[in-house]
């Protein structure tokens, strides 16, 4: 445990000290305030509630986030500090955890920075706050089954552009699977089952049905499912590279 | 406190390291030899528990790397190929990270970063960036880091690779004072190095052992050991190398150059180079020659290493 700590604190350290993190912070807070307010028009639509804030989250960590994560391995690869870190007295799995622990509290970061919007509506409306809630954890999920993935890809190059882009297209995946006008599509001559499987797969289905304000089990697990395969896949990749 | 037993390293078909056996006790420097790519690194990446060998047996002190990595790894210190560390970081922060890792705390932690970075003259730069360090002092962090828990093995690979020859001479310095209390290996391509600091030497070529030994033992192998050099101010080469061809303990003898007058006589098989140059010199007062300079050879490593691990590099690029 002490080990997971000193680990992510160093990444985290390491995060604030490259512009990687602000500008990771600045980008998040700018685009989701312009696609919030100004194309979904917060202020028009006369509800108090952040459906429109959250709706554009899968989309903006789409990009975002495995910017953030794409050095989490790749970095120490081209480095040549993996060599360094895994010959200390400590388990593949704590520098895995730890790294990803740390990239995950980046993006929290960004998060709780988005609290004026939940300060508007509270102030122009009686929302439910709960529901509010309840998107916040699904969004901080959603991102940590993307930054996941960003770590399992990042692990497999020691190049940051290959692991982004391949993060990309598999969180692309994964919001498509679930989205109306993919699944629509697999309606029309698919057979219901697979319809079901498909998008059981997709962080979309488990997304908005968290940002209904229902934190159901399933949907907790399956964001959890996600993180815990694509770490576990990560301490795979790691294990086949050094064994050659 | 290290033993190493039938190590074998396979990357697909590419056997890099090919069945290594030896041990190093506490108080012994071990210098890893050989031409690039003939498997040291991959030893020594094998050794420290980074990759796992395809065979054979590693212990560390009592440990186990295989079966008991944590144990084993807590007692090695290393500095890999490259000396690799984080540049984002100062070099405090590094070096207090790794004594973290190692599982330093509070007082302790501070004691043993300030003794590290003591002993690598990093006071000087201790709240600079590591990328911001030339080649030389990010060398000095990452080889602090190796010893920053006093451990009692370290395994450095070419830790003088790049450092301008003061710094050379520093880190050998104290690569030797360490090594009278810990096991010690280190590989280098220099070979003064290894007659400066080690007390055995290693050859690896194409992943086996090709000689092990004191560096003394090692120079014996040379083709010139025990032979005897002379430098005479005399007016024909040819007349003196007929006289000593003449002497019972000499087996051939070779003019090196005319002018000056320098030859090297070779003892016979049974004789040692001092006999040999007691002969010469007792002939040299007979004759009356001008001697200016005499001395037996001790042997040289650069051509042991050579003729060792030269004759296959022949065949490899006879092959081609």
């Amino acid at each position: 445990m002490n080990n997971i700590l000193t680990i992510a604190k160093r990444e985290v350290r390491g995060y604030f000290s490259s512009p990687v993190a602000f500008v990771f912070i600045v980008i998040f807070l700018l685009l989701s305030g312009f696609f919030t307010f100004m194309v979904a028009s917060l202020f028009e639509r006369g509800e108090a509630n952040l459906i429109p804030f959250f709706a554009w989250h899968p989309w903006l960590y789409l990009f975002l986030v495995p910017a953030v994560g794409m050095r989490m391995w790749s970095e120490e690869r081209r480095l040549g500090t993996m060599e360094l870190l895994l010959t200390m007295p400590i388990t593949p799995w704590q520098a895995i955890v730890g790294k990803f622990l740390a990239s995950w509290l980046v993006v929290a970061i960004a998060l709780v920075l988005t609290f004026p919007v939940v300060i508007t509506v509270n102030y122009l409306g009686h929302p439910d706050n709960g529901v509010i809630f309840a998107g916040y954890i699904g969004s901080l999920l959603m991102a940590g089954a993307y930054l996941a993935i960003t770590a399992m890809t990042s692990a497999m190059t020691r190049n940051q552009v290959v692991s982004f882009i391949v993060s990309v297209m598999l969180a692309l995946f994964l919001i498509l699977a679930g989205f109306p006008p993919v699944t629509n599509m697999l309606v029309s001559w698919a057979p219901p089952w697979l319809v079901e499987s498909v998008s059981a797969f997709s962080v979309m289905t488990h997304f908005e049905s968290i940002q209904k304000g229902v934190l159901d089990s399933r949907d907790i697990l399956y964001f959890l499912s996600v993180i815990g395969f694509s770490l576990f896949t990560t301490g795979v990749i790691i294990r086949a590279h050094r064994a050659g | 406190m290290i033993k190493v037993r039938n190590l074998k390293k396979h990357f697909g078909p590419k056997v890099a390291v090919n069945g290594i056996s030896f041990t190093v006790e506490r108080g012994e420097v071990l210098g890893f030899l050989g031409p690039n790519g003939a498997g040291k690194s991959t030893s020594m990446r094998m050794i420290t528990g980074f990759i796992p060998p395809t065979e054979g047996d590693i212990t560390i002190g009592e440990h186990d790397m295989l079966e008991n990595p944590i144990a084993a790894k807590r007692l090695i210190g290393y500095l890999p190929e490259n000396a690799p560390s984080y540049a984002d970081m100062s070099v405090h922060g590094f070096l207090s990270f790794t004594a973290e890792l190692r599982g330093l705390t509070g007082d302790s932690l501070r004691r043993a970063v300030n003794r590290a970075v003591e002993m690598c003259f990093l006071e000087g730069v201790l709240h600079q960036s590591v990328e911001t360090l030339s080649k030389g002092f990010r060398h000095r962090t990452c080889f602090a880091q190796s010893i920053i828990h006093d451990p009692d093995v370290l395994i450095l690979d070419e830790p003088t690779d790049g450092l301008d020859p003061n710094q050379k001479h520093e880190i050998r310095t104290l690569i030797r004072r360490m090594g009278e209390k810990k096991a010690i290996i280190f590989s280098t391509h220099i070979l003064e190095e290894v007659d400066a600091v080690c007390s055995r030497a290693i050859i690896i070529d194409r992943g086996t052992i090709v000689a092990n030994g004191t560096p003394a033992e090692l120079r014996q192998r040379s083709d010139i050991a025990g032979a005897v050099t002379l430098r005479l101010a005399e007016a024909s080469a040819q007349a003196v190398k007929s006289r000593i061809d003449s002497v019972s303990a000499v087996d051939r003898s070779v003019i090196i150059s005319e002018s000056p007058v320098i030859l090297r006589a070779f003892p016979r098989k049974n004789g040692t180079g001092d006999e040999l140059a007691q002969a010469l010199g007792d002939l040299a007062l007979r004759e009356r020659w001008h001697l200016q300079e005499l001395h037996a050879e001790e042997g040289r490593l650069d051509e042991v290493f050579r003729s060792i691990t030269l004759g296959d590099t022949a065949a490899k690029e006879a092959l081609k």
